[in-house]
């Protein structure tokens, strides 16, 4: 093919590869403006958040964390969190074993399923939980009747955080046990391990990186959750009002200082977890599953 | 082969010497039913429960449509800016080596940690006619707070890992000799990156777009404070569900909900349609 365009090789020498990678001027532009685009979009607001909450001075910030309002959202934000990551790490765990250990049929549609909860929307996954239990729901009349509170009550607000942190764990742990293979349990096993014991001194020391890291990432999104829960929690004060919730309740009230505060524990919490993350992927990276992002 | 029994034609699993195999499926499968696919299957009988005339009533009821307009329209632009942008972010945290590369690397993944009420109120402030970006854009005239466009704004900042984590590892394992072939034989860098790069890269970028896509469309905790909320405006369809939810009117809020992940999934469908298409075409 007689392409114009094509001209003799000439040399460059700015660098060894030259030929495969940009030119000078333009790799600072790109390089700028991908920093820039990064600065405005990810750390601005991240300082916006400690700016504001600290906009009043430490002594401002300080009263705003030290509310009981605030420190109930805590919590109920803490309890939420000790209920459903530990639901979802059994299931996680349990799932992992099923998928990556064993041949059977319609794996790949039950793998398919357990990572529904991330494409719908977190108002409609609090939204099934209304149908289900609210007052018109299906069992809503039976619940009242037995004067169980689940809509609007910790049970409500527990339900909505599983399932928006439900494949977390699990779809980090099924790739990286599929990797592993069946080895090590098959040469437990043998040498007369029960499957217990296969499962607790061979397994689980394989994935217990990988089971951090799923951990990790279902405990930030458990913490921070905030369509789903708004939906099923009825905002409460002092009651059913999760971190994330108290932001929106202070901020509406024209309450920068205090929901900044709010916010600032969370990005805290957030900032935390892409340090334990970094950490996990640096030194052990190989032990992660390959497959990153989400 | 062995003398194993005859295998009987149909067999639900491979054997294995490996136990647990019906107390972990079981378990799985149970806690699966329980928490996402009876919840679910009661929106869908809820929504089916409705009949279609009131179905369709609700749907085509103009607050609904332009809802569902804003919601897929700004998802729709913010995915389009995160795959231009996005790219070129993976692009040079791929190829260039800079200090502090790690860290940036790290701060990708920030909208992952971060709770969306956070971004929300952060976004909002920053872009509010006295914020530190808002007060830059108002003399040109540019209004993004409480409009159309700070929906898109709340929406590149979800978005963004989506893009990068996709294409990043694809652009990692692109080899580098095939470029350093193209270059032997004379083809300029442009001609590199688009008859060669780009192809390569075109799945991971429609699966980011798509991701990116799918998500904004769902997201409500970032965008209620930066959008203002104006009925026929700035208002989303998750938001609409949760007024009619707040109203007691269960059932527009179900064929709201029904109908989003009914446009979710389609474009889902077509998003891998597409992507097969283009494995075809440039293998």
């Amino acid at each position: 093919m007689a392409d114009p365009e094509i001209k003799s090789y000439e040399p460059h020498h700015e660098s060894q590869s030259a030929a495969v990678t940009e030119s000078r001027p333009v790799r600072a532009v790109l390089m700028a403006v991908a920093f820039a685009f990064l600065g405005i979009f990810l750390v601005l607001p991240l300082i916006v958040v400690f700016n504001e909450a600290l906009a009043k001075g430490v002594g401002a910030y300080t009263e705003a964390l030290a509310s009981p309002d605030t420190r109930s959202a805590i919590r109920l934000t803490l309890l939420v969190a000790a209920i459903s990551v530990p639901l979802n790490i059994v299931f996680g765990i349990s799932a992992a074993w099923a998928i990556a250990k064993f041949e059977f049929k319609g794996k790949a549609f039950l793998t398919t399923l357990i990572d529904l909860p991330f494409s719908v929307s977190p108002v409609i996954s609090g939204l099934v939980y209304v149908l289900l239990f609210g007052a018109q729901g299906l069992l809503g009349a039976w619940l009242k009747a037995h004067g169980i509170a689940i809509l609007f009550a910790v049970p409500g607000i527990v339900l909505a955080t599983v399932f928006v942190t439900f494949p977390f764990v699990a779809r980090e742990l099924i790739p990286l046990m599929q990797e592993q293979g069946n080895g090590d349990e098959e040469a437990a096993l043998s040498l007369g391990a029960n499957g217990w014991q296969t499962f607790w001194y061979v397994t689980l020391p394989n994935v217990k990186w990988g089971l951090l890291y799923g951990v990790l990432l279902c405990n930030a999104r458990a913490m921070g959750e905030f369509g789903a829960v708004s939906v099923v929690s009825g905002h409460i004060r002092g009651l059913t009002n999760t971190m994330p919730l108290h932001v929106e309740i202070l901020y509406n009230e024209y309450n920068a200082v205090g929901a900044f505060a709010v916010a600032s524990l969370l990005a805290g919490l957030a900032l935390v977890t892409l340090v334990l993350k970094t950490l996990l992927e640096m030194r052990y990276g190989a032990e992660i599953a390959a497959t990153r992002g989400h | 082969m062995t003398t194993a029994p005859a295998q009987a034609g149909w067999r639900f699993r491979q054997p294995s010497v490996i136990p647990g195999f019906g107390l972990t499926l079981g378990f799985s499968l149970a806690y699966l039913t329980l928490i996402i696919l009876i919840p679910l299957s009661g929106l869908v009988w809820r929504s089916a429960a409705l009949g279609w005339t009131d179905f369709w009533a609700i749907v085509a009821d103009r607050r609904t449509i332009n809802a569902l307009e804003i919601s897929f329209g700004t998802a729709f632009a913010a995915a389009a800016v995160n795959v231009v942008f996005g790219t070129l972010v993976a692009w040079v945290l791929v190829r260039y080596r800079f200090p502090g590369r790690r860290i940036v690397d790290a701060m990708v993944d920030l909208p992952f940690a971060l709770p969306t009420a956070v971004a929300g109120i952060a976004l909002t402030t920053l872009y509010a006619p006295n914020g530190w970006i808002g007060k830059l854009l108002m003399p040109l005239g540019i209004k993004v707070a409480y409009t159309p466009l700070g929906i898109v704004i709340a929406l590149v900042f979800i978005g963004l890992p989506f893009v990068v984590r996709t294409v990043q590892p694809i652009m990692e394992e692109i080899d580098r000799e095939v470029e350093e072939a193209a270059a032997t034989l004379g083809a300029s860098r442009f001609q590199i990156i688009t008859r060669i790069l780009f192809p390569g890269l075109a799945p991971a970028i429609v699966t980011g777009f798509s991701l990116a896509f799918a998500r904004g469309v769902g997201e409500y905790g970032s965008v209620i404070f930066i959008a203002g909320n104006l009925p026929f405006k700035s208002e989303i369809a998750p938001l609409l569900i949760v007024i009619r939810l707040e109203e007691y009117n269960y059932p527009a809020a179900t064929a709201i909900a029904a109908i989003m992940l009914a446009l979710s999934f389609l474009m889902l469908l077509v998003v891998n349609l597409v992507q097969s298409w283009s494995r075809k075409r440039y293998g």
